[in-house]
């Protein structure tokens, strides 16, 4: 009997470093088609990793399964969605996306530079603004809430539309100064368990934290459908959450703060593909 | 009336004489149970799917009841074995008297 439950004992232990292991060496192509580069060199400007990968290196084999292909992929449906509304007149002046911008295929490599400086409105303008912008100065239509369901869907279109394309957003000029915020707000502790961003992401990728296998925090994959919640997320509701788990008083979507960082998270990213809209846990 | 309700297949495009294929489908629909009140205390109506059918040129390949614990977004996967190039037709009713459909071909070589 004793020797039985030992038996038991070991077996489970087996079972569960087994799942808690990902394939970190798969590489990921959607479709048989769409070739995602998921590891590639760091960028001169993240002066602390080597090499940056890509979330889905960190998932379980089932979760990086979902992504390979678009019929399995969950964000799809609301990538359909958000087609529906691109083709949707709305608004005082009569126009729909597609007035302007055609197919949604035409915008391919635009997820790819955001957030990015806008002459016009001297800001520094994440995807979410530009295509509110779009609504109330072109289309003289209403806003959509930051990252209401209608906005995460359109931020899943544009990013499917650009999967495979490398990230390259711009960090000098103009968006300067907010790149550097971003900077300061990545290594600032927060919170009762005064963790910064970099205490997971950067010192401990990789490495499991309780449940949870740490990625770098790479965003290149929002918008991200997780398995958690069942629907699609964004990348500053992600912020929200993990300054949350901080326990720490967070700072709202869409305020400056998290424009900053952003920006700044988005280009530690530069050199990987968009993939979004993804599957994470 | 269910809204942004999408018919999703996948089947191979050719496949040998008796070959078993796997077919994928999935329908976006909100399939709601009717066992959830809203914000006022009052019963949201019940709207699924109530049932699924697979023909392949005319005969049934499965014919399926959905109930109201079924979750968003139905997805069916099943396999089928093809005689002969023809037709898959799908089907799925709504409660609310809708009928959607879509169709695919299959050659077999």
């Amino acid at each position: 009997m004793k020797s039985l439950f030992k038996g038991g004992i070991a077996a489970v232990a087996i079972l569960s470093a087994f799942a808690a292991n990902a394939d970190e060496e798969a590489d990921l192509v959607i479709n048989e088609e769409i070739e995602i580069t998921v590891r590639t060199d760091a960028p001169a400007h993240v002066e602390n990793l080597s090499t940056i990968y890509s979330g889905w290196v960190f998932r379980s084999t089932e979760t990086q399964a979902l992504q390979m292909d678009d019929f399995e992929n969950p964000g799809m449906i609301f990538v359909d969605d958000a087609i529906a509304a691109w083709n949707t007149v709305e608004g005082t002046e009569g126009q729909s996306c597609a007035a302007c911008h055609g197919a949604p295929e035409e915008m391919a490599g635009v997820r790819a530079v955001y957030p990015k400086w806008n002459d016009e409105a001297e800001e520094v303008r994440t995807i979410a603004m530009q295509v509110n912008g779009c609504r109330t100065e072109q289309m003289g239509a209403d806003e959509w809430k930051y990252d209401g369901n209608e906005m995460l869907n359109m931020e899943a279109l544009l990013a499917s539309v650009s999967r495979g394309i490398p990230v390259n957003v711009a960090i000098d000029g103009p968006v300067q100064a907010m790149w550097e915020k971003g900077r300061e707000l990545y290594y600032t502790r927060f919170g009762q368990l005064d963790l910064s961003c970099a205490n997971c992401h950067e010192d401990n990728y990789g490495n499991n934290i309780r449940a949870d296998h740490l990625s770098q925090g790479q965003i290149n994959a929002f918008p991200t459908y997780r398995l958690k919640n069942a629907k699609l997320n964004g990348v500053q509701g992600r912020f929200r959450g993990c300054i949350r788990d901080t326990r720490a008083e967070t700072f709202a979507v869409g305020s400056e703060e998290f424009i900053a960082l952003e920006l700044y998270v988005a280009s530690r990213g530069n050199g990987l593909s968009v993939e979004g809209p993804s599957v994470r846990n | 009336m269910a809204d942004n309700v999408t018919p999703r297949v996948r089947v191979p495009r050719d496949a040998t004489a008796g070959e078993e294929i796997t077919i994928k489908t999935l329908i976006s629909h909100p399939m709601e149970s009717g066992q959830r009140k809203d914000g006022d205390g009052n019963v949201i109506p019940r709207s699924i799917i109530n049932r699924f059918t697979c023909t392949f040129n005319g005969e049934t390949v499965i014919d399926v009841t959905l109930e109201p614990a079924i979750s968003t977004n139905p997805y069916f996967e099943f396999q089928a074995i093809v005689p002969e190039s023809g037709t898959f037709e799908f089907t799925w009713y709504d409660d609310d008297g809708a009928v959607y459909t879509d169709s695919k071909d299959i050659t077999v070589g």
